[in-house]
């Protein structure tokens, strides 16, 4: 009898916190995203009511949550193929060579991986400054014009992408540099025997060979895209007018600072849905590459 | 250590493949100014990227008056703790450190849950086991932002918002980790657990005296990701600690950043103080680090 509860007391506690926090919280969301919870419900749950669809139909035709949305989508189709194809390269880069330097150098890619966003926002932000900024002044030091890094519209999307950009990148250096450990050598040699070059010796042989790396990376990628909110929170809020919102900053928004609590669930909904159905369509995607 | 270990590993597995030396005497002239020339462009990338760091460190030292300086320079002419002792004596960064602190060992606390939890999926067999399994791999899928306003409603529900236990537990465990604790453990000899039955040790005895040392690789990676991951959280401490004495070095900061857009030295000071710890943790678990990011490709 003993012998049957063990298990079970083993896998309890963190059962119970990822049942809790993992998996409850999407039963929540679903339950609050059909009604009207605000500050008032948080305190008094009597005063919450049901009201259907509303929350999603007035999601729907907020034209905030599609500038967000918009925004969102164009940092993915924008930044997915760019940390992919950077990461790519500096990956094959540094696996030229597995001499002393090269492999002292893959620290510094690495590192803005693992340093606090929040930290390094900050830095960039003062990077960005227009009055004391770093960047305006090596611009004005080859003639160029001052550019309004965080307060022009279009510009500031740049801006905030490009410090996710540069943070991307060295978790996918690591991944490819591992997944190219399992290249087999013997394959390049007697390609370079055939007097392959060294670029065919990669498109042919190396990329083919990397297909599941790149698969999980750009599936890991694209779900960073549209959680994207450290980079956007920090340096700009959002602005300048909802111009660098992402959703997952959308959500907190409406959460947060203005207490919907019930039409921010509606939107958390929206984004598991988008999820799901993107990671659902790449996998396909990447069985039907397997069978032909 | 483990940067002489690394370069003895390279130099190990240069040594292991003479091929590269070997062919046509002009191919082997090519390659090698290819790799010299890739060599120096990796170098200029990485002092790229490595430069934002540097700008921080330099600039939380200068005095504000270099900081808003334009043109502005490099190196801090003369530099000054101020902006450190600032931090802690004007604001209260001593108590966000603590909470920070505070967070990352209740976080520890948590990895021995996990480890529990993988060695109950990894080790017995009992009903329920595998679809259990599969909740574990459901909850690794979900994103943060989307469990952010259910969890914070369900803790606020417990009466648990705005306490630290309230900012530590949903970031107590992860599925991921779990994942890992029970690939890990499924490969110690089931052997072993028998002997030690045998001779009548309890169940926890069995996994505190015989499991857990066995586990040190795959402990030491997860300590490392878990101070790292601990130590960054952010959006999380953000919603959930409204009272200003919860605040995280994270939360702390990333309200600098509207107080005092006119103090660039002050900002810098605690960037660093959030930046460099890691910065440390880094060059000496390097090889954790790398392993541990590199695992979470098999994710």
């Amino acid at each position: 009898m003993k012998n049957r509860i063990v298990p079970y007391t083993f896998i309890a506690p963190a059962m119970l916190l990822l049942i809790v926090f993992g998996i409850l919280p999407i039963a929540v969301a679903l339950l609050v995203s059909f009604t009207d919870m605000n500050l008032a419900g948080l305190g008094n749950w009597s005063r919450i009511q049901f009201i259907g669809a509303d929350n999603y139909t007035a999601l729907f035709a907020d034209p905030d949550f599609w500038q967000a949305l918009g925004n969102t989508a164009l940092f993915a189709v924008v930044g997915v193929p760019s940390v992919i194809a950077l990461s790519l390269a500096i990956a094959l880069a540094l696996n030229r060579s597995q001499g002393r330097f090269f492999r002292a150098l893959r620290s510094f890619y690495f590192v803005p991986a693992i340093t606090a966003i929040v930290a390094v926002a900050l830095v960039w932000g003062y990077l960005y400054n227009t009055q004391f900024g770093l960047f305006n002044y090596l611009l004005s030091l080859v003639g160029l014009p001052p550019v309004p890094w965080l307060s022009d519209p279009t510009v500031v999307k740049f801006s905030v992408g490009l410090v996710a950009v540069w943070r991307g990148l060295g978790l996918n250096v690591i991944i490819f540099l591992a997944a190219l450990q399992g290249v087999p050598k013997e394959y390049l040699e007697a390609a370079a025997i055939d007097g392959a070059s060294g670029l065919r010796r990669i498109f042919s042989i190396v990329l083919p060979l990397l297909r599941f790396a790149i698969f999980f990376v750009t599936i890991t990628t694209v779900i960073a895209w549209l959680q994207f909110f450290d980079e956007p929170f920090v340096l700009t809020k959002g602005g300048p007018l909802g111009s660098s919102t992402s959703i997952a900053l959308f959500l907190y928004q409406k959460g947060f600072s203005s207490s919907q609590f019930g039409y921010a669930s509606a939107g958390s909904v929206v984004l598991v849905a988008i999820i799901a159905t993107i990671t659902i369509v790449q996998l396909r995607l990447r069985r039907s590459d397997v069978d032909h | 250590m483990s940067t002489t270990e690394l370069v003895t590993r390279g130099g190990r597995r240069l040594a292991s493949h003479p091929s590269a030396s070997r062919g046509s005497r002009p191919g082997r002239r090519r390659g090698r100014t290819g790799t010299i020339v890739i060599g120096a462009l990796l170098a200029v990338g990485a002092l790229i990227t490595a430069f934002p760091f540097l700008w921080m460190i330099f600039a939380s030292v200068k005095p504000r008056s270099e900081s808003v300086a334009f043109p502005p320079q490099l190196l801090p002419r003369n530099p000054t703790l101020e902006y450190f002792i600032q931090l802690f004596t004007e604001l209260d960064f001593g108590r966000y450190l603590l909470n920070t602190l505070l967070i990352v060992v209740i976080c520890m606390v948590g990895l021995l849950l996990m480890a529990a939890a993988g060695y109950g999926f990894a080790k017995f067999d009992f009903p329920g086991r595998d679809a259990l399994f599969f909740l574990v791999l459901v909850t690794m899928m979900i994103p943060g932002q989307v469990t952010m306003i259910p969890s914070y409603l369900i803790l606020n529900g417990m009466k648990l918002a705005n306490t630290l236990i309230g900012i530590a537990l949903p970031m107590l465990v992860s599925g991921f980790a779990v994942f890992l604790f029970r690939q890990f453990m499924a490969t110690i000899p089931t052997e072993i657990l028998e002997a030690a039955r045998m001779d009548g040790a309890g169940e926890w005895r069995i996994f505190f005296r015989i499991i857990l040392p066995m586990s040190g690789p795959i402990l030491a990676v997860q300590v490392v990701l878990t101070f790292i991951a601990g130590w960054n959280s952010f959006l999380w401490p953000l919603i959930i600690a409204n009272d200003q004495g919860l605040y995280t070095l994270s939360v702390g900061i990333s309200l600098l950043n509207q107080q005092i857009s006119t103090n660039p030295s002050l900002q810098m000071a605690a960037s660093t103080l959030m930046v460099v710890p890691i910065l440390i943790v880094f060059v000496v678990f390097q090889r954790y680090v790398v392993q541990g990011f590199a695992l979470s490709g098999l994710k």
